[in-house]
């Protein structure tokens, strides 16, 4: 039986405005995200890409259209009840990492966990069984100023999936690591998307990552020109 | 607990730029807390010599305080007696003072005449033992009374008083009063003790002779001045006074003037021997936030006894006092606003470079979740941190620099006093200042964080994380 999907986008456009000028960074784009799987969104630089995960992990809305996250739909939402959302359904790993930088590792990952009003029990639990799943759990102390690249990546990566998410966004996870870590980090990810069954959406041009790819939504000049799937 | 770990960890992040925000405001909550404590103790040591003075409310026969003074002896308090008894027993007034004494205000010259000097002078007639217990009252324990060497008035002899010190050298006493800082004059010092009590030169021919026994004062070594003041009747009367010592009040207008004498002798100088009355009944209360309360009750007792007596306190009857207070409430008011306004620009600037270097910071935690009011609440919480941990710092120098000034035995000259005062600040009984500047800090940090928080907040996230 197939699932529903976990992103549904109806003719989405996103317009921005700088002064007198209309920029459009998404324009009538309709697409399906289907769930537990490995998708990504290609397209070359100012495509749209990083507007289109914006939208997807609502963290800006939309000018015109519908979407639908996790059987939610988002664009009617007001701010706080998004960001309640966003902090039980998403995980977001970014380029830089973007860890807190006066949190050590395990605080970082325990930190969503804090938002969901969970127990300090559960969340040392919780928290240090996925520090050990990405191995750092002998890091749990360290501040990210302590940690390389790959290892702050590593964290960053727990602390997306801690919580449980429905769906995972990362936003070029790879682009500032070398290429061994890189390697490394995506087979963590395929590995932890196995584990979990969480749905990972990716932007990349990184080709080791595009080689992962169940599913693939090609963008270019905002508009969706593009949906392969694979079988894994 | 992650809001006040992360805004903790933050302080102490860029060490540099958080020591130089606390250390402004240390520097700031110091100034206002020994200033604060400077006024305060300007206000304690006023309160304490106006009301060791002339107590904390006085009684007067109605229109005396506006009219009477030039003639006093037509604005007396007949049948003192009876109105000092109705105060003195009264359940509501009698817990709450300390002395209730009748005195006499008056005017007239005082003459030494073997130094071919005399004065016109000012004349308080007091019942010296309620005088010398008036002097002893220290509410806020300043021992004002042993840094002046105030000394007690003779109890024994109602022939004996003090005068002023300015009095003392106008009058050519400073030999025979052992006056500090003065020099003989041409004419003064001399023929000063009298053992007979009577002078070649004098106006005691004046004197209106009383019924009563003339008492025989110690006068081994007293000097003598003869005080002339006008009856009730108009007539004029001369009364022999010896002067134990020549105090120093502090103001100069009170010293070059100042005359104080047994209650007896001024009853006889005024009113001869007519009806001994009183010009005023002065109380003196435990404590001076009574006076609201013990002036009601008199007014209460005036009224329901049909009497024709009012009621003035401390603040009308001296009111230099009303208008120092006035004067450094409104320079402290002034140094506070200075640095409130110094506060709030460094919090301000100190939050909004943090803002500014935390950009990706605040994107990245409202993606994961965290709420517009959870960014104002982490970043308000860090300027209110600094700003109370900067407060705390001053407040415990500020504390130490006021116990230095207060041990260091400076002086200083307020305006109008005569004589150097002690240069200190008051230490006890200024927690609701302390805390006042502490919470009013605390406060201030708060509002001045909230601006760059808010700020904070309300940023995109998709800009936050975009920042360059």
């Amino acid at each position: 039986m197939r699932e529903d999907p976990v992103v549904v986008f109806e003719n989405v456009s996103k317009i921005y405005k700088m002064g007198e000028v209309s920029i459009p960074a998404l324009n009538n784009v309709s697409l399906k995200i289907p769930n537990r799987r490995f998708s990504m969104v290609l397209g070359p630089s100012g495509s749209g890409k990083t507007t289109l995960l914006n939208m997807i992990g609502c963290l800006d809305q939309p000018t015109n259209g519908k979407i639908e996250v996790c059987g939610e739909r988002v664009a009617e939402i007001s701010d706080d009840r998004i960001s309640e959302f966003r902090a039980r359904n998403i995980g977001f790993i970014f380029q830089n990492f973007n860890l807190i930088p006066v949190l050590s590792a395990f605080e970082n990952v325990e930190y969503p966990l804090t938002l969901l009003g969970m127990g300090a029990s559960e969340r040392r639990e919780r928290g240090m069984s996925i520090l050990e799943s990405v191995g750092l759990s002998d890091h749990s102390r360290h501040r990210p100023n302590q940690l390389s690249g790959g290892q702050k990546q590593r964290v960053a990566i727990a602390r997306a999936l801690v919580k449980g998410p429905g769906l995972v966004l990362a936003d070029e996870p790879t682009a500032n690591l070398d290429s061994k870590t890189g390697a490394s980090i995506i087979d963590l990810m395929y590995k932890i998307q196995e584990q979990y069954g969480a749905t990972f959406v990716f932007s990349t041009h990184d080709p080791q990552l595009i080689s992962h790819a169940q599913d693939v939504f090609s963008i270019r000049d905002g508009e969706l020109i593009e949906h392969r799937s694979e079988g894994r | 607990m992650n809001t006040l770990k992360i805004a903790a960890r933050n302080i102490l992040r860029n060490v540099r730029r958080s020591s130089m925000t606390i250390l402004a405001i240390a520097v700031g909550t110091m100034s206002m807390l020994i200033f604060g404590e400077f006024v305060a103790q300007v206000f304690v040591a006023l309160e304490t010599q106006n009301v060791t003075r002339s107590g904390h409310i006085s009684v007067f026969s109605s229109g005396y305080f506006n009219y009477g003074s030039g003639n006093p002896a037509a604005y007396g308090i007949h049948d003192y007696r009876s109105v000092l008894g109705l105060i003195a027993e009264d359940p509501v007034l009698k817990p709450l003072i300390n002395v209730v004494t009748p005195t006499i205000n008056l005017f007239g010259i005082a003459g030494n005449f073997d130094a071919e000097a005399s004065k016109t002078f000012f004349g308080l007639g007091v019942i010296p033992a309620d005088f010398n217990r008036m002097h002893l009252w220290d509410e806020h324990q300043l021992k004002l009374a042993a840094f002046y060497g105030i000394e007690p008035l003779n109890e024994r002899d109602e022939t004996h008083g003090q005068i002023g010190v300015g009095l003392g050298r106008i009058l050519g006493l400073c030999g025979p009063l052992k006056i500090p800082g003065c020099t003989k004059q041409q004419g003064g010092d001399q023929m000063i003790q009298t053992p007979s009590g009577q002078s070649k030169r004098d106006f005691s021919a004046l004197e209106e002779k009383s019924d009563r026994p003339t008492s025989k004062p110690q006068r081994g070594v007293a000097p003598r001045l003869d005080l002339l003041a006008a009856t009730a009747a108009s007539a004029p009367n001369v009364v022999n006074f010896y002067v134990d010592k020549a105090v120093s009040q502090g103001v100069k207008e009170y010293d070059d003037s100042l005359v104080i004498m047994n209650f007896s002798l001024a009853q006889q100088l005024l009113y001869g021997r007519g009806e001994r009355q009183a010009v005023g009944i002065v109380l003196q209360l435990h404590r001076t936030e009574d006076i609201p309360v013990a002036r009601a009750r008199l007014e209460q007792l005036i009224k329901e006894k049909g009497l024709d007596l009012e009621t003035r306190e401390l603040t009308e009857l001296q009111p230099f006092y009303k208008q120092a207070v006035g004067m450094f409430a409104a320079i402290f008011s002034f140094i506070s606003a200075v640095m409130a306004v110094i506060v709030l620009f460094t919090i301000v600037n100190t939050m909004s470079m943090s803002v500014m270097e935390r950009t990706h910071e605040i994107g990245t935690l409202r993606a994961m979740g965290v709420k517009k009011r959870g960014i104002t609440a982490q970043f308000v919480l860090e300027g209110a941190l600094l700003g109370l941990i900067g407060a705390t710092l001053g407040l415990i120098v500020g504390s130490a620099v006021a116990h230095i000034v207060n041990h260091a035995g400076l002086t200083w000259q307020p305006p109008g006093q005569a004589v150097p005062t002690p240069l200190k600040v008051l230490t006890h009984g200024v927690s609701h200042l302390m805390f006042g500047i502490w919470i009013g800090l605390g406060v201030l940090s708060t509002i001045a964080a909230w601006v760059p928080a808010h700020r904070a907040a309300r940023m995109k996230i998709v800009d936050a994380l975009g920042h360059v």
